[in-house]
C-alpha cells in the first residue's frame, strides 16, 4: 500500500509545492489554516486539479500532468471524509453508508452495511436521518460510509474540527480503533498538533504551500528542522542563536549560553525548547542553568504557564523571554520561593536548526 | 339569467393549457437549471439572460416574436406545416406555447436557486464514492432541490393559467377553442356580460390567493424543519 504525491498548484497568494509518500501507517498533514493542506488532499481526491505533478496510488497513476492523465474522482478508489461530513441529508444512515457500495446484490450490500454500522456502534439508528444524529454520530456515519467502498486510500480533512473538546477526545480514540483494521493508505489533515500526535505515525508539516518538515512524528516533534515547523509542533520558546563552539551556542533573545548535546554547525540560526521541558536546577553551577524572574502567569484548568524574564532589569510591559509550563502543584510549591530562580535546560532537549 | 348561461369551457381550456404548459416547462427547466447551476461554460450569462427575458418583456412583444417564429412563414411554423401538416397559430397548442414561454423563467429561477443551494460538498462526496454525474443529479441534487421544484411548479401553473397578451396574439380569441379564462374575462367585460366576467374573476382570484397562501405556509413549514433538525452541517 503506497501513495506517491508530487504536485504543484498555484493558489491565491502562494504556490503549493508538496511531495511526499505514504504507506499504511497513518500520515498526518499538519499546518495552519490556509497552508495548503486541505488543497493537497483535494488534489489527491480529484476534487481539485494540480497544475503539475504526479499522484500514484498502488502503482495506478491517478494524475500525471506530463502524460496527461487525470482520473475522475469516482475512478480513483479513495474516500474523502469532509470537514462537515457531507452526509446526504435526504438519506438514512444505512442509505448513506450504502451509497458507494458498487454492483453488489442486495444481500451483500446489507451485510456490508450492517458490518459498518456495527463497527461504528450505531446499531438501532440505521433508519435515522443525519439531522437526527449528534455531531459525533454523524462523523462516525461519514467514516463508515467512507470505509464501505473499500477505498485504497482514506483522506480525512479535519474530521474533528466541528466537535467540542470533550467529544473530540473520545472521537480521536474511536477513530484510531476503527482504523486499526484498515489496510489502505490514510492521510489525516489537521491544524491540531495534539490530534496529529495521537493519531499519526508519520507527519508532514506544511506552511504556505511548502513542506517544512517530514518524518516520524517523534523525530519531527523532538527536533523540528525549521522555525515554522517548530512553531507548528508547539515549541513555545524560540530564540535566535549564535554559534560559539561545536558544543556551545548563545541564545541571543534569552541572553543565555547553552551547551549542546550534539555537535552543531556554525550555520545555526535558531534554538528552541518546549515550555514543559524547563526544569528547576538542583545546583546552580551545572551546565545550562540560568537565572530568571517570573513576570506573570496564565492558568489553564490543570496547568500554569509562567512567563519568565532572564534579566531582572527588563521591565517593559508584556515582555517575557521564556514560557514555562508546569502543573498547578509545582506552581503552588514554587511561587513563594526566593528569586531569582535557577532553571535548567537539558542538553538533549534543545532544538537547534 | 340562470347558472345555465355560464360557460365553463374557458375554465376547462385554461386548465388544459396550464397543465400542458407546466409539463413542458418542467421538462425543460429542470435540466436547464441543473446545467446552469452546476456547470461553467462560455456564454452562460447570455443563455441565462435569454431564459429570463420573458419575465420582463411586454406580453405583446412575446406574442409578436412567437408569431414570427411559429407563423405560417416563420422558421418553425414552416417546418410544422411541411412535416406534420399542422400549425399552432390560432390553436390551443399556440396558447400552450405562449404559456410555457412566460412560465419557464419562473420555474427555472426557482429550481436553479434551489440547486445552487445544495452543498457542493455533497456532490463531491458522492463523486469520491464512485457515483456518476447522472446518479448524483437524481439521487442528491434533485431531491435536495425538491422545495424549489415544487414552488416553481406552482408558480408556473399559476402564471400559465393567467397568461393573456401573448396568448391573444398567437392563439387568438376563438370561443370554445382558444378562449381561456383571462381572455373570456376581457371579452365578456367588453361585451357587457359582467356576470360571466365576475364569476371568472372570483374563481381566478380565489385560486391565485390559495396558491400564494399555500406557498407561503409551506415555505415556513419547511424552514422550521430545517432549523429544528440542525441539517447536515
Amino acid at each position: 500500500m503506497e501513495l506517491l504525491v508530487d504536485i504543484q498548484k498555484k493558489l491565491l497568494g502562494f504556490e503549493l509545492d508538496v511531495s511526499f509518500e505514504a504507506d499504511k501507517n497513518i500520515l498526518g498533514l499538519l499546518g495552519a489554516s490556509g497552508s495548503g493542506k486541505s488543497m493537497t488532499l483535494r488534489c489527491i481526491a480529484g476534487i481539485d486539479t494540480p497544475d503539475q505533478g504526479r499522484i500514484v496510488l498502488n502503482g495506478r497513476t491517478l494524475f500525471d500532468s506530463k502524460k496527461g492523465i487525470n482520473l475522475p474522482c469516482r475512478k480513483r478508489k479513495l474516500s474523502y471524509l469532509f470537514q462537515n461530513y457531507a452526509l446526504f441529508p435526504n438519506m438514512t444512515v444505512e442509505e448513506n453508508i450504502g451509497f458507494g457500495i458498487g454492483d453488489k446484490n442486495r444481500k451483500d450490500r446489507l451485510a456490508i452495511i450492517s458490518e459498518k454500522v456495527k463497527l461504528i456502534q450505531l446499531e438501532g439508528l440505521e433508519k435515522r436521518y443525519p439531522n437526527q444524529l449528534s455531531g459525533g454520530q454523524q462523523q462516525r456515519v461519514a467514516l463508515a460510509r467512507a470505509l464501505a467502498v473499500e477505498p485504497e486510500a482514506l483522506l480525512l480533512d479535519e474530521p474533528f474540527s466541528a466537535l467540542d473538546d470533550y467529544l473530540r477526545g473520545q472521537m480521536v480514540k474511536h477513530l484510531t480503533e476503527n482504523l486499526s483494521d484498515y489496510q489502505g493508505v490514510t492521510l489525516f489533515v489537521t491544524h491540531n498538533m495534539d490530534e496529529v500526535y495521537r493519531i499519526c505515525h508519520k507527519l508532514v508539516v506544511l506552511s504556505t504551500g511548502k513542506i517544512e518538515a517530514k518524518g516520524r512524528k517523534e523525530d519531527v516533534f523532538k527536533s523540528p528542522p525549521t522555525l515554522i515547523a517548530a512553531q507548528l509542533t508547539g515549541c513555545k520558546n524560540l530564540s535566535q542563536a549564535k554559534y560559539i563552539s561545536p558544543f556551545e551556542l548563545e541564545a541571543l533573545e534569552w541572553g543565555v549560553r547553552l551547551k549542546t548535546g550534539c555537535k552543531i554547525s556554525n550555520q545555526i540560526k535558531n534554538v528552541g525548547v518546549h515550555a514543559h521541558l524547563l526544569e528547576v536546577a538542583r545546583d546552580e553551577k551545572e551546565d545550562n542553568v540560568f537565572k530568571c524572574w517570573p513576570k506573570s502567569t496564565s492558568e489553564t484548568p490543570s496547568r500554569t504557564i509562567v512567563y519568565l524574564l532572564t534579566k531582572s532589569d527588563k521591565q517593559e510591559q508584556d515582555h517575557y523571554t521564556l514560557q514555562w509550563e508546569i502543573t498547578k502543584q509545582t506552581w503552588l510549591k514554587l511561587k513563594n520561593k526566593p528569586q531569582p530562580w535557577y532553571l535548567k535546560i537539558n542538553l538533549n532537549d534543545l532544538i537547534i536548526f | 339569467m340562470s347558472l345555465m348561461d355560464f360557460s365553463f369551457i374557458p375554465i376547462i381550456l385554461s386548465l388544459k393549457v396550464a397543465f400542458a404548459a407546466v409539463i413542458i416547462v418542467t421538462c425543460t427547466s429542470i435540466p436547464l437549471a441543473g446545467l446552469m447551476a452546476k456547470r461553467e461554460f462560455l456564454g452562460k450569462d447570455v443563455v441565462e439572460s435569454i431564459i429570463t427575458l420573458p419575465l420582463v418583456l411586454p406580453p405583446s412583444v412575446i406574442g409578436f416574436m412567437l408569431l414570427f417564429v411559429f407563423g405560417k412563414n416563420g422558421p418553425v411554423g414552416k417546418l410544422l406545416e411541411q412535416w406534420f401538416h399542422t400549425r399552432i397559430v390560432f390553436t390551443l397548442a399556440g396558447a400552450v406555447v405562449a404559456a410555457a414561454v412566460v412560465a419557464l423563467p419562473l420555474m427555472y429561477q426557482s429550481v436553479k436557486v434551489a440547486m445552487e443551494n445544495v452543498d457542493p460538498n455533497l456532490e463531491k462526496a458522492a463523486r469520491t464514492l464512485g457515483a456518476k454525474e447522472l446518479r448524483i443529479f437524481f439521487t442528491i441534487t434533485l431531491p435536495l432541490a425538491w422545495n424549489g421544484i415544487v414552488a416553481g411548479l406552482v408558480l408556473a401553473f399559476a402564471r400559465s393559467l393567467g397568461e393573456f397578451g401573448a396568448t391573444l396574439m398567437i392563439a387568438g380569441n376563438i370561443p370554445g377553442k382558444t378562449q381561456t379564462m383571462p381572455l373570456a374575462i376581457y371579452f365578456a367585460n367588453e361585451s357587457g356580460d359582467t356576470r360571466q366576467a365576475s364569476i371568472l374573476v372570483i374563481i381566478m382570484t380565489v385560486f391565485s390567493f390559495m396558491v400564494i397562501y399555500g406557498l407561503n405556509r409551506w415555505g415556513k413549514g419547511s424552514q422550521k424543519d430545517r432549523k429544528g433538525g440542525g441539517d447536515h452541517a
